[in-house]
C-alpha cells in the first residue's frame, strides 16, 4: 500500500532528485523543531537509496520545494513522513536499478548500489544515480511493486546519528530571529485585549515620542499596527501604545476560571464513546476527580514572522508547524491567490505544539500587504507570547470504576471536561478587527469524522471488561489549541493515578495489578524492564516522605508503549530524586534522538506536574513572565535513565509526545506514596502538599 | 543620548554611534551582527542572552551599552567557531546536548565562566551555575553531562600540556 503522504503527493520528483552531481535531494513536508525528526528522515532516505548521509541534502521545507504533508504534529513525523520517504526512495531506487539493468543487459539482482554508484557483481560499472538522472523520469507516480528494504538490511537506520540541525545552534545565528533581510523594518500589532474589543483612543504622539524615530501607525477599525526601522524603536513604541491605548468591550475575567473545575459550569456538548453505560451492580464502586489547569507552551524565544509584499507576491518566513497550511491560511486572510504566496520554514525555539508562531507570521503578512516593499519583521515580546498564544486547555476528569468481588477491575468510566486541543490558527488577531473581515476558516464537511484531542488516552491501556468515556466539550474562556500530547498527558495522569488508587483499594501492588490487566507482551515488556530499573521490589511503605511511583500507557492506544517511574522526596515541597523510563517505540531510527525525545518529554511532564499553571485574570492571561510562570530549573532536574527497546521488526512509533503523561502520573503516584495522601490536581505546589498533609 | 561608545567585544575594539541607553543585546544583534546572544524574555529571567563582562555572566538584555566602555565583553562567537570549537562546544556536539538549542548560547557562556573558575565541577555545581538558564526542551541532563565532559577533556589537555612543558 502506498503511504498516505506519498499518495497525496504522488510525483516522485517532489520527494527525490539527483539534479546536482553527487547530491541526493530529498524533500519532506515536515519541519524541524529541534527534535531531530528530519535527521531521522534523512537516515531513512539514505538507507533506502544507498547513498551516504554526506551525499544527502534535505531541502528546507518551503511551498513549491516540498511535498505537502500538512502540519508537523502528533508525534507523526517518523510514522507518516518516514513511511512516505521510505516508499518514495524505494521506488526511485528500483527505477534506477531497472534502467541500469537494461543498459547493461544484466539481471537487476546482479546490481548493488554503494554511495550512489552502481556495482555489477561487485565490480564498478561507472554508472551512478547522477549519470542516469536524465534517463529516469521521476515526474511520475509510484507503482506499488518496489519493496522497501527489510529492517535487517538497514545500515543507517537504527544507528546513532548526530543531528543535522544542531551544529549552527552552538555557534551563533541559526533561527528566524536572526534573519536580517535587506531593508527590513520592525513591526508589532497592538493586540486587542479580547475578541470584539473596540479601539477607542490611541495616543499617537506618545507612541512616536517613545519610538524616538519615525514610527508608522497603521490603524484600521480595531487593527492597530506599528512599524519602525529598528527593533529598539518598535519595542518602545509598542510599549507606549499598550500603555496609552484605550479599548472598550474587553470584560475582566474572574480569576476562578483559572481552575480546571471551572470547566464544569460552562455549557458543554457531550460526545460519548466506548461501551454502553453499565447497569446496576453490587460491585464495589470507587470515584475520583482529577484536574490539570491551563498551561503554556513557554517556548524560550517568543514567536517571530517575516513577510514581504512586492509586485503582488507575498513571501513569508515562519516557524509555524507547516508551510502549506500557512499558505492556505494567508490566502484566506489576505485574499491573495495561494500561488502568489510563498512560505519558507526557518528554525526557531521549540514550539511544542501550536504556540504563537502562526500568529507572528500572520501579523507580519497583514502588515506587509498594507505596506508593500520592505520586508516586515514581527517579533513578539515575552508578554505577547505568554499573553496571546493559544493555551493548552485545562481539563477536568471524573473517573469511576467497579471492582469485582475478587478485586479485579470490572468496569471503568471517564468523564472528560476539556476546551479544544486544535484550531484557532492565526486567530490572535480577531478577524472582525479588520475593515474587510476575511472569510472564516473552512468549517469541517458535514458528516466528516470529528477529531478530538480531549479523549486521547481517556481510557487506560489495559484489557478492561467494560469501559466508556464521555467527552464534555466546552468553549474555554481563552483561545486554546494543541500542546504536546493534546489531552493524552492529562488523561494519562488521571487514569494512571486512579489505577494506583484502585490497586490500593484492591489491596494489590500497583505494578502487579497492572501486569495482571494486560496480555500484550510489549506492554508487559516495558513494565517489567521498568520494575528492574527502579528496584520496584524494594519499594518502601507509604507515608515516609520518600516515594516511588510508576505509570504505564500506550500512547493514543495505538502508539509507543511507555512506562515511567519516579522517586520523590517530600517535605513541604516535592523534590524529584530520579526518573526512569522503559519504552518500546517500534523500529528506532536514531536511538539517541529517540532517547532525547523521551527524556525531554519526561522533564516537560515533570515541570507541568510540579510547577505549571497559567493564571487568568484581568483581560486575559495574568501570568506573562517566567517569574509568574516558572518551569523546572537545572537544580531541580533529576537524573534520568532510559531503557529503549529496539523493536526493529516493528513499525516505527513516534516518541515526541509519549512520555509526558506517564511521567506526570508516575510523579503523582510517587508523591501519594511519599505522603500517604493523594493530590489529584497539578501543579503539586507547596500549598497543595501542605493541604494534603493536614487533611 | 546618541554618542560614540567604545566597546571591547571578543577582544576587538568596536566604536559605534548609538544611544548610550540601548541594551547590549540590541547592539550585539542589530548593530554588530553578533546573533549568538538571543532574545528570550527581555527581563533577565531566561538567560538566553547571557554574555561575559570582565569574566562574569550577565544578561545582555539588562545592560546599557553606555556603561560598558572598556569592559571585556565575550559573546558566544568569542568562545569558539565551527572551525575552532571551544571544548564546551565540541562536548555539546559529542553529547548531542540540546534540542531546539535556543537556550544553548547562554548556557555555553555560563558553563565557560564556571570552568574558568572551577575546572572540576560536580553535577550539583554545574546545576547551580546553570540555574539562571531556562531550557524548555528538557535537555538539562545532556547539557550537564556535556559540561562535565568538556571539563574532563580540558583537565586532561592541561595535564598533557604540563607534561610536555
Amino acid at each position: 500500500m502506498i503511504p498516505p503522504d506519498l499518495a497525496a503527493n504522488p510525483r516522485l520528483d517532489r520527494w527525490v532528485g539527483f539534479e546536482t552531481p553527487g547530491v541526493a535531494r530529498v524533500a519532506v513536508g515536515k519541519v524541524e523543531y529541534g527534535q531531530g525528526a528530519l535527521t531521522g528522515l534523512a537516515q531513512i532516505a539514505a538507507d533506502e537509496l544507498d547513498v551516504s548521509m554526506a551525499q544527502l541534502r534535505l531541502v528546507n521545507p518551503a511551498t513549491g520545494a516540498s511535498p505537502d504533508e500538512g502540519l508537523t504534529v502528533g508525534s507523526m513525523t517518523t510514522e507518516m513522513s518516514g513511511a512516505a520517504v521510505r516508499a518514495a526512495c524505494a521506488e526511485v531506487r528500483s527505477l534506477f536499478v531497472a534502467a541500469v539493468a537494461e543498459r547493461l543487459a544484466c539481471p537487476a539482482e546482479a546490481l548493488e548500489i554503494i554511495e550512489g554508484a552502481f556495482l555489477r557483481d561487485g565490480e564498478p560499472t561507472g554508472l551512478d544515480y547522477w549519470a542516469l538522472a536524465g534517463e529516469v523520469d521521476l515526474a511520475r507516480a509510484p507503482g506499488d511493486d518496489a519493496a522497501p528494504k527489510k529492517p535487517q538490511d538497514h545500515r543507517i537506520v537504527g544507528r546513532e546519528w548526530p543531528r543535522l540541525d544542531l551544529p549552527p545552534k552552538l555557534f551563533g545565528g541559526a533561527y528566524i530571529h536572526d534573519l536580517d533581510l535587506p531593508g527590513m523594518v520592525h513591526a508589532r500589532v497592538v493586540r486587542q485585549p479580547a475578541p470584539g474589543a473596540q479601539l477607542v483612543e490611541i495616543d499617537e504622539r506618545a507612541i512616536r515620542h517613545a519610538a524616538g524615530e519615525t514610527a508608522e501607525i497603521l490603524r484600521e477599525k480595531a487593527f492597530l499596527a506599528l512599524v519602525c526601522s529598528s527593533e529598539r524603536a518598535i519595542d518602545a513604541a509598542a510599549e507606549a501604545a499598550e500603555r496609552t491605548t484605550h479599548w472598550e468591550g474587553a470584560p475582566d475575567l474572574d480569576p476562578d476560571v483559572s481552575e480546571p473545575e471551572s470547566l464544569k459550569v460552562l455549557p458543554a456538548t457531550e460526545y460519548p464513546g466506548g461501551e454502553a453505560p453499565a447497569g446496576p451492580s453490587n460491585r464495589r464502586r470507587i470515584e475520583a476527580a482529577y484536574g490539570r489547569p491551563y498551561i503554556s507552551h513557554a517556548s524560550i524565544g517568543p514567536s517571530c514572522g517575516i513577510a514581504r509584499f512586492q509586485d503582488g507576491r507575498l513571501d513569508v518566513w515562519t516557524h509555524a508547524q507547516g508551510v502549506y497550511p500557512m499558505q492556505g491560511m494567508l490566502a484566506r486572510l489576505t485574499g491573495l491567490e495561494p500561488e502568489r504566496i510563498s512560505v519558507t520554514h526557518v528554525q526557531a525555539p521549540g514550539n511544542y505544539g501550536h504556540n504563537g508562531s502562526d500568529d507572528a507570521a500572520v501579523d507580519a503578512a497583514l502588515i506587509a500587504v498594507r505596506r508593500p516593499g520592505a520586508p516586515v519583521r514581527v517579533r513578539w515580546r515575552r508578554e505577547d507570547e505568554f499573553g496571546f498564544e493559544p493555551l493548552g486547555t485545562a481539563m477536568w476528569i471524573e473517573l469511576s470504576a467497579e471492582l469485582d468481588a475478587g478485586g479485579r477491575l470490572a468496569d471503568y468510566t471517564a468523564h472528560v471536561w476539556s476546551g479544544s486541543h486544535t484550531g484557532g490558527r492565526g486567530a490572535a488577531l480577531d478577524q472582525t478587527a479588520l475593515e474587510l473581515p476575511p472569510a472564516p476558516p473552512m468549517a469541517p464537511r458535514p458528516g466528516a469524522p470529528r477529531f478530538s484531542g480531549a479523549i486521547l488516552n481517556a481510557l487506560p491501556s489495559y484489557e478492561i471488561p467494560a469501559a466508556r468515556f464521555v467527552e464534555h466539550a466546552v468553549t474555554a474562556p481563552m483561545r486554546t489549541s494543541s500542546l504536546r500530547g493534546l489531552g493524552g498527558p492529562a488523561n494519562t495522569f488521571a487514569s494512571e493515578c486512579f489505577i494506583d488508587e484502585l490497586a490500593e483499594a484492591a489491596g494489590a501492588d500497583p505494578l502487579t495489578w497492572r501486569l495482571d490487566m494486560t496480555s500484550d507482551p510489549r506492554a508487559l515488556g516495558v513494565m517489567e524492564r521498568l520494575a528492574r530499573m527502579c528496584d520496584w521490589i524494594d519499594r518502601g511503605p507509604p507515608g515516609s516522605g520518600r516515594g516511588l511511583g510508576l505509570a504505564y500507557c500506550r500512547y493514543r492506544g495505538r502508539g509507543a508503549y511507555v512506562a515511567v517511574a519516579a522517586a520523590v522526596t517530600v517535605e513541604t515541597e516535592a523534590r524529584l530524586d530520579h526518573l526512569w523510563c522503559a519504552a518500546d517505540c517500534g523500529q528506532v531510527i536514531n536511538p539517541d534522538g529517540c532517547r532525547n525525545q523521551l527524556e525531554g518529554g519526561m522533564i516537560m511532564g515533570a515541570s507541568w506536574a510540579l510547577k505549571e499553571q497559567v493564571k487568568l485574570g484581568g483581560r486575559g492571561v495574568a501570568s506573562t513572565t517566567f517569574s509568574d510562570y516558572p518551569i523546572l530549573r537545572f537544580s531541580e532536574i533529576p537524573p534520568v535513565e532510559i531503557d529503549l527497546v529496539m523493536a526493529q521488526d516493528q513499525p516505527s512509533l513516534g516518541a515526541g509526545e509519549v512520555s509526558l503523561g506517564p511521567a506526570m502520573a508516575a510523579i503523582g503516584n510517587a508523591l501519594a506514596h511519599a505522603l500517604g495522601a493523594r493530590i489529584r490536581q497539578t501543579p503539586f505546589t507547596r500549598e497543595k502538599i501542605v493541604h494534603a498533609l493536614l487533611a | 543620548m546618541i554618542r560614540d561608545v567604545n566597546l571591547r567585544i571578543n577582544g576587538q575594539p568596536r566604536r559605534i554611534e548609538v544611544d548610550d541607553t540601548a541594551s547590549l543585546l540590541d547592539v550585539l544583534r542589530n548593530r554588530l551582527d553578533l546573533k549568538g546572544a538571543r532574545f528570550g524574555c527581555g527581563a533577565g529571567e531566561c538567560g538566553a542572552c547571557a554574555v561575559l563582562v570582565d569574566g562574569a555572566v550577565e544578561t545582555a538584555c539588562q545592560l546599557e551599552v553606555g556603561n560598558l566602555e572598556d569592559r571585556a565583553i565575550i559573546t558566544l562567537e568569542g568562545i569558539g567557531s565551527p572551525e575552532r570549537p571551544h571544548p564546551l562546544q565540541q562536548a555539546f556536539l559529542d553529547r548531542q546536548a540540546g534540542q531546539c538549542g535556543y537556550c544553548l548560547s547562554g548556557i555555553l557562556i555560563s558553563a565557560k565562566a564556571l570552568l574558568d573558575r572551577n575546572p572540576d565541577p560536580t553535577r550539583a555545581e554545574i546545576a547551580m551555575a546553570l540555574d539562571r538558564h531556562l531550557c524548555r526542551c528538557g535537555a538539562h541532563n545532556r547539557i550537564m553531562d556535556a559540561v562535565s565532559l568538556a571539563a574532563r577533556r580540558m583537565r586532561e589537555d592541561a595535564t598533557a600540556g604540563a607534561r610536555l612543558a
